[in-house]
């Protein structure tokens, strides 16, 4: 019995370790904390125990900018160390060199998938990521507030300001001096990108850079759009709006001292925890629309995805786990677990995932209104075209010069920035 | 350098005889120093000679090794059109960079100002002779112990609009009419970096004045107090033209450091360009743009702008770093 046991041992161990022999190990980065990495790892202790391969975490600065800053210089320097990269949905452009075409391994999988996704991670023919799961971000709204003073969900912006406005006056009559009407992300930086495109997209405005690479920024509806929101500060917003992040806005909303939200899917799981003052009061729409000529909701895409690396040392092992990561029952379990929304289409219909994150079903009208960041166009100069939006946006809002006045010299700088193509 | 110094002295110490002692010593201070000589070499003295060259190349980050010499076309360049007029470009130009320049210089000027003084009056109080002094000196460092990341976080909370205690607490006492967000606009937002700074730095400034103030012998006081000279004149005549060494010393310091502030910035406030900084727009081009060349070209006028005050000051203020200049 006891020789028996010896012997399994023994001959489990030799094959442990014969088998280890041919796997690889692999790194992959991540710049999620606590739940996220938690998720992380028991989807890798998965993939681990399917392959025999060891994949390490690396763990990352949660601010995009800074994880997108040591990357670039990880690839630039070829560091083979870190196999597989989570990218952002707009970093492809800028970092297709560094990264390998998975275009043959993924070939069975990827019709499964948004196409518009997959299109913004193809560059030039060739797919740089794999992707892991989308955003798009909704209107949050007070039923409980919108109920007490009969008011529908505004479909424009204007609405939604009047709205804001007359609830937020009622409700600081009645001594809730913290009470705002609207909360968005205002602070100069990627995601004043995000909310800004939806408001000139909303109202007929274009999309900064169009498709073809045209600068389409300096138009009238795009600074009507502009000046709608720097009219928000100070009256429906607070004038620390012009500093808040994603977390900020989530902060002031789930004090309850908001009636609307501009956010992202995040913000509902945790919107609806035991110790969020607006549980079970709040619901979420498709954002407004703006007015004048092709005006309608607009969403920016955002999302995350897996790309490897081409100095991997093992790439056939790396591209397995980006392959994993990207898959139908790991996107399951992040919908489920994360309430991240799933890029394979499929999924929004499965009885699991809509039974845990029920809010699911009302995305799918919002992220079909969802429109890039002009990412691909710009190619290499989009985080720059990107500062130079968002800084003449945030001068806007601040009250520094028109919407006009600061769009002109946008386009100006733009057509310098572009030179002869992007 | 260090080494001539100690030479030197010597030499001057014995004019003639360079004993065998001397030398010896010598010999060993050389060998004590190259291992600090190479480090700096390999982290200081290369990087700083990489940047300059990038500064001079077309260089990006997803082609570094393949960066080809362009000149000086990073820090100006210029063409003639057709109208002939003709327009430049470059570093030297561009108004952000010079923006970002008086940025700095604003946020040093006032910085250090504010330190030097309320440094001094600190180290003044803690020169005196007191119950609990050495508890006192051991808890007024540890705004500067604490990392500055760490500190930039706790004050960006503590200034937040809406749940911060400075917001709260001004309200309670009637101080403020309303919330008022300190980091968020621009006429705020460098007063809010600048007391951070104050309050991280007092300390450190503090610490180098109050060695200076040991310095001083305490018989020149006893006499200045038989004579009746006021306290205030004393101050002026006695502990500040004594102190000054080490004062002028510490002053540098901060002044280096306060002109490549970055972390306060880039943590604090929103990124534009009413508080952006030397350092955090060289950094935004270097990773953030595909400006790797341009950001190493401001990375470089950074430094020479840098050593230029350095030079100016240790020139017009006559520092001695040796310590005695009396």
């Amino acid at each position: 019995m006891k020789i028996n046991t010896l012997l399994v041992g023994l001959l489990t161990s030799v094959t442990l370790v014969m088998g280890s022999a041919q796997a690889a190990e692999l790194s992959i980065v991540s710049g999620d904390t606590g739940n996220g990495l938690a998720f992380l790892r028991s989807q890798l202790d998965k993939f681990e125990a399917e392959t025999g391969n060891t994949v390490t975490v690396v763990p990352m600065p949660s601010s995009t900018s800074d994880q997108f800053g040591q990357y670039r210089l990880w690839l630039a320097a070829g560091n083979a160390d870190i196999d597989v990269y989570q990218t952002d949905v707009i970093w492809a452009p800028q970092l297709a060199d560094q990264f390998l075409d998975l275009t043959e391994a993924a070939k069975d999988v990827v019709d499964q998938h948004f196409p518009s996704i997959i299109e913004s991670q193809t560059v030039d023919g060739k797919l740089v990521a794999l992707p892991a799961f989308t955003d798009a971000p909704a209107l949050f709204y007070r039923t409980d507030l919108l109920e007490k003073y009969s008011k529908p969900v505004p479909t424009t912006w204007d609405e939604m300001a009047a709205t804001a406005q007359e609830i937020m006056d009622a409700e600081r009559a009645a001594g809730n001096a913290d009470m705002y009407g609207f909360v968005f992300q205002g602070n100069a930086y990627e995601g004043l990108t995000c909310d800004a495109l939806e408001w000139v997209k909303s109202n007929g405005g274009g999309q900064i850079v169009e498709a073809d690479g045209t600068i389409s920024i300096n138009n009238p509806q795009a600074a009507a759009a502009i000046d709608r929101a720097a009219s928000w500060i100070g009256t429906i917003s607070p004038e620390g709006n012009l500093a808040y992040q994603e977390e900020e806005s989530r902060g002031v909303w789930q004090l309850g001292n908001s009636v609307f939200m501009r956010n992202w899917p995040y913000a509902y799981a945790l919107g609806n925890g035991d110790d969020s003052a607006v549980k079970g009061k709040f619901d979420v729409a498709p954002l407004p629309a703006g007015d004048g000529e092709g005006a309608g909701s607009a969403a920016t895409l955002g999302g995350w995805n897996v790309a490897v690396s081409k100095y991997s040392p093992d790439p056939e092992e790396a591209i397995k786990l980006a392959l994993f990561l990207s898959s139908a029952e790991v996107q399951k379990e992040r919908a489920i677990n994360q309430s991240n929304l799933p890029t394979i289409e499929a999924l929004y219909d499965d009885a699991d995932v809509l039974a845990a994150s029920p809010f699911m079903a009302n995305w799918k009208e919002i992220f079909q209104n969802a429109v890039p960041r002009p990412s691909a166009p710009t190619k290499v100069k989009y985080n720059e075209v990107s500062s130079l939006f968002w800084s003449a946006v945030h001068n806007t809002l601040s009250g520094n010069g028109t919407a006009a006045e600061n769009l002109e010299v946008l386009e100006a700088d733009l057509s310098d920035l572009k030179g002869d193509a992007w | 350098m260090a080494t001539d110094t100690i030479a030197s002295a010597a030499s001057a110490g014995r004019p003639r005889i360079k004993s065998e002692l001397m030398q010896q010593r010598v010999r060993a201070a050389r060998w004590f120093l190259l291992p600090m000589m190479i480090a700096l070499a390999v982290v200081a003295g290369w990087p700083l000679l990489r940047s300059i060259y990038f500064s001079f190349t077309d260089a990006s980050l997803t082609d570094l090794y393949g960066a080809e010499w362009i000149g000086i076309g990073n820090y100006l360049s210029w063409r003639t059109l057709d109208s002939g007029r003709t327009i430049y470009r470059g570093l030297l130009v561009d108004p952000a960079w010079w923006n970002a320049v008086w940025n700095t210089v604003r946020f040093a000027f006032w910085s250090v100002l504010w330190e030097t003084v309320l440094g001094m009056i600190v180290a003044l109080v803690l020169n005196a002779e007191f119950r609990g002094r050495g508890l006192v000196r051991a808890a007024i460092l540890i705004p500067w112990a604490i990392p500055t990341i760490v500190s930039a976080r706790m004050w960006s909370w503590m200034l937040n609009d809406q749940f911060g205690i400075l917001n709260d607490l001004g309200l309670r006492l009637g101080l403020l009419s309303q919330k008022v967000a300190w980091t968020a606009t621009a006429e705020t937002a460098m007063t809010a970096v600048l007391v951070v700074d104050i309050w991280k730095t007092t300390p450190f400034m503090a610490l180098l004045i109050l060695a200076g103030l040991q310095m001083i012998p305490k018989d020149i006081y006893e006499a200045a107090e038989i004579d009746g000279v006021h306290p205030v004149k004393q101050f002026f005549k006695i502990t500040l033209p004594l102190v000054r060494p080490a004062l002028m010393v510490a002053i540098i310091f901060r002044v280096l450091d306060a002109l490549r502030i970055f972390d306060l910035i880039y943590v604090l406030t929103p990124n534009s360009a009413a508080t952006k900084t030397m350092s955090v727009l060289a950094r935004e081009n270097l990773f953030d743009f595909d400006k790797f060349a341009y950001g190493s070209a401001q990375s470089t006028l950074l430094f020479l702008i840098i050593a230029a005050f350095t030079i100016l000051y240790i020139w017009l203020g006559k520092v001695n770093f040796d310590g005695g200049d009396r």
